[in-house]
């Protein structure tokens, strides 16, 4: 386990500085760094809509705020300046199209509720818009936005890249946004092909009592087994079958999705790492924990055995605060993990990129893309050991915390 | 990254109820008939290899009885030659025994016999030659005595004979 452990720390440290290579890649095309919060409320102004202009005074104040500034992006189109940070946001960020290569995208449904206006669904490419840049999309009087980055609209709502907005007359809209993104098509697709293969895994067990398993259910019983005789059992003991189904489903679910993500030109899926989806988990972790807690387990908490009166002062807020902080530490770790091994794959092709220079430097890009190209290989192969990794690390912990739950000293 | 750390509500809706569905369909078909096929031919595997343990340890109890009735059936055959060996030199000893007795009696009886019959000779023998040496004499004193004189001679050889003075 500690091993697993510290090459999990590795992996956060990766993810951590990761951005901070892919910002220092900005500044080799301007010469100054940037701090992408503290700028952002010196160019509200500018940032309405997505429309283009006053960037000249942004530039004479010599501060580089491409990569959020929604202002700057028709610029960005026309000039073909590449910003790795844009460039790996985007595409690890959710979206609302599925974006193969080139201009060729995969629209997908857009599903908004706008306040008192009802429900509008439309595909998404009904936005049109070039390049990077925000798309727009008018039906009924009201434009639609997909803000390309991150940034603050004119009436000082704050968006995020891939977030749609809506407005009537120049007059914002309230909206509540249920497309089916990426992610959540992603997710739909691991989650439909689940139920097909153990459903008919399950018949084939039904099918062949007691005999072998062959095919899928041949592949795949290793892995139930894994997760019941390895995660399971020895974490929670005998109430472990009451866990079987979370423990299964969450970790074939993140195992597969994890290796979607991994599958080139599909549109770089990044299930586990939208934050979106690992908070569902986290949260039924988290009920799943506390609603099957025992009087021990609430004993621990609230009036930790074995402490001086003095410490529980301490221990029990720390306690009180771990019930919410073990489920988010699952989830961060779990998102984490899998953005930090696309943002470095994405950071190695970002660099063939900013050392070829948009075509200027052929031969510095040509060996940069060598190096890039081993590296990423062997970073494919790392992601693969991720992928089982995280969700046996995610379905284990989980499991640690229903054992914890459930565990019951008066057996033992 | 503010999209990256922003959890949009679409998702966490979709998410919910997409993953709780699952989540209810395949433990309800999917994870418990697996789990519990799963369970019973562990259950099935692990009664096999009892049983077949079982059995190898039967036959091994088998055959060690097998041995050790062989051993015993080998020793009593042992026994019963051995016995049958010594009834039979007992047998033949006493035959032997009681032939020799039998025998020795014969002869013993033959013996007496002969003793008996050679007696009965010898006495009818000793009678016979009485009387031929009665007959012998009759006829010698006969001739002898066809004369006076000699009758006179024989009388006075018989008294001078005679232990009478």
């Amino acid at each position: 386990m500690n091993r697993f452990l510290s090459s999990f720390k590795l992996l956060i440290i990766a993810g951590l500085l990761l951005p901070g290579i892919a910002s220092l890649a900005q500044s080799h095309g301007h010469e100054n760094g940037h701090d992408e919060h503290s700028e952002q409320a010196a160019h509200d102004e500018h940032n309405h809509g997505g429309q283009s202009g006053a960037e000249d005074a942004d530039f004479a104040d010599g501060v580089d705020h491409e990569s959020h500034t929604d202002n700057l992006h028709g610029d960005h189109s026309h000039d073909d300046e590449f910003v790795a940070g844009t460039y790996i946001i985007h595409h690890i960020a959710d979206a609302h199209d599925i974006h193969l290569f080139g201009d060729i995208h995969i629209p997908l449904p857009v599903i908004l509720y706008v306040k008192e206006q009802g429900l509008k669904i439309f595909m998404s490419s009904a936005f049109k818009g070039h390049g990077h840049g925000d798309k727009t999309c008018e039906a009924d009087g009201i434009t639609y936005t997909v803000h390309s980055e991150e940034g603050t609209l004119a009436d000082g709502t704050a968006v995020v890249s891939g977030q749609i907005t809506a407005a009537e007359h120049g007059l914002p809209l309230t909206i509540y946004d249920f497309s089916i993104t990426k992610s959540v098509f992603g997710m739909l697709l691991i989650l439909t092909a689940m139920v097909w293969m153990f459903l008919s895994i399950a018949g084939h067990y039904r099918k062949n009592p007691g005999q072998a398993p062959k095919g899928m259910a041949n592949a795949l019983e290793p892995l139930i087994i894994f997760v019941r005789d390895e995660i399971a059992k020895p974490s929670i003991g005998e109430k472990a079958d009451r866990f079987m189904p979370f423990l299964l489903t969450s970790f074939f679910f993140i195992f597969f999705c994890n290796l979607l993500g991994l599958v080139p030109f599909l549109g770089g899926f990044n299930i586990t790492g939208t934050i979106g989806v690992t908070i569902v988990l986290a949260t039924l972790v988290f009920f799943l924990t506390n609603l099957n807690g025992n009087k021990h387990y609430w004993g621990h908490i609230f009036w930790p055995p074995g402490v001086p009166l003095p410490v529980k002062f301490i221990l029990v807020p720390i306690e009180v605060f771990s019930i919410i902080m073990k489920p988010a530490v699952l989830m961060i770790r779990l998102t984490a993990n899998i953005s930090a091994g696309h943002i470095i794959i994405l950071a190695f092709t970002s660099l063939i990129f900013i050392f070829g220079d948009g075509g200027q430097a052929i031969g510095a890009g040509s060996g940069m893309g060598l190096f890039s190209t081993a590296f990423m290989i062997f970073m494919y192969f790392l992601e693969l050991l991720v992928a089982f990794l995280q969700a046996f690390v995610f379905t284990l912990l989980a499991a640690i915390y229903f054992g914890d739950a459930t565990h019951d000293p008066a057996h033992h | 990254m503010g999209a990256l750390l922003t959890p949009a509500l679409g998702t966490v809706v979709w998410a919910s109820i997409a993953f709780l569905v699952v989540l209810f369909v395949l433990r309800r078909f999917a994870w418990g008939p697996i789990l519990s096929a799963l369970n019973e031919r562990e259950e099935s595997i692990a009664g096999a290899l009892n049983e077949a343990e079982k059995v190898r340890k039967e036959m091994e109890d088998l055959v060690t009885s097998n041995e050790n009735q062989l051993k015993e059936a080998r020793a009593e055959r042992d026994k019963m030659l051995r016995e049958a060996r010594e009834m039979a030199n007992q047998l033949v000893a006493d035959a032997k025994k009681t032939a020799r007795e039998a025998a020795d009696q014969e002869v013993a009886s033959a013996k007496e016999a002969i003793a008996i019959e050679r007696k009965a000779a010898v006495a009818e023998l000793k009678a016979e030659v009485g009387n031929l040496s009665l007959e012998i004499a009759e006829r010698l004193l006969r001739a002898k005595l066809e004369s006076n004189d000699e009758q006179k001679a024989l009388v006075n050889r018989l008294i001078d004979e005679s232990p009478l003075n």
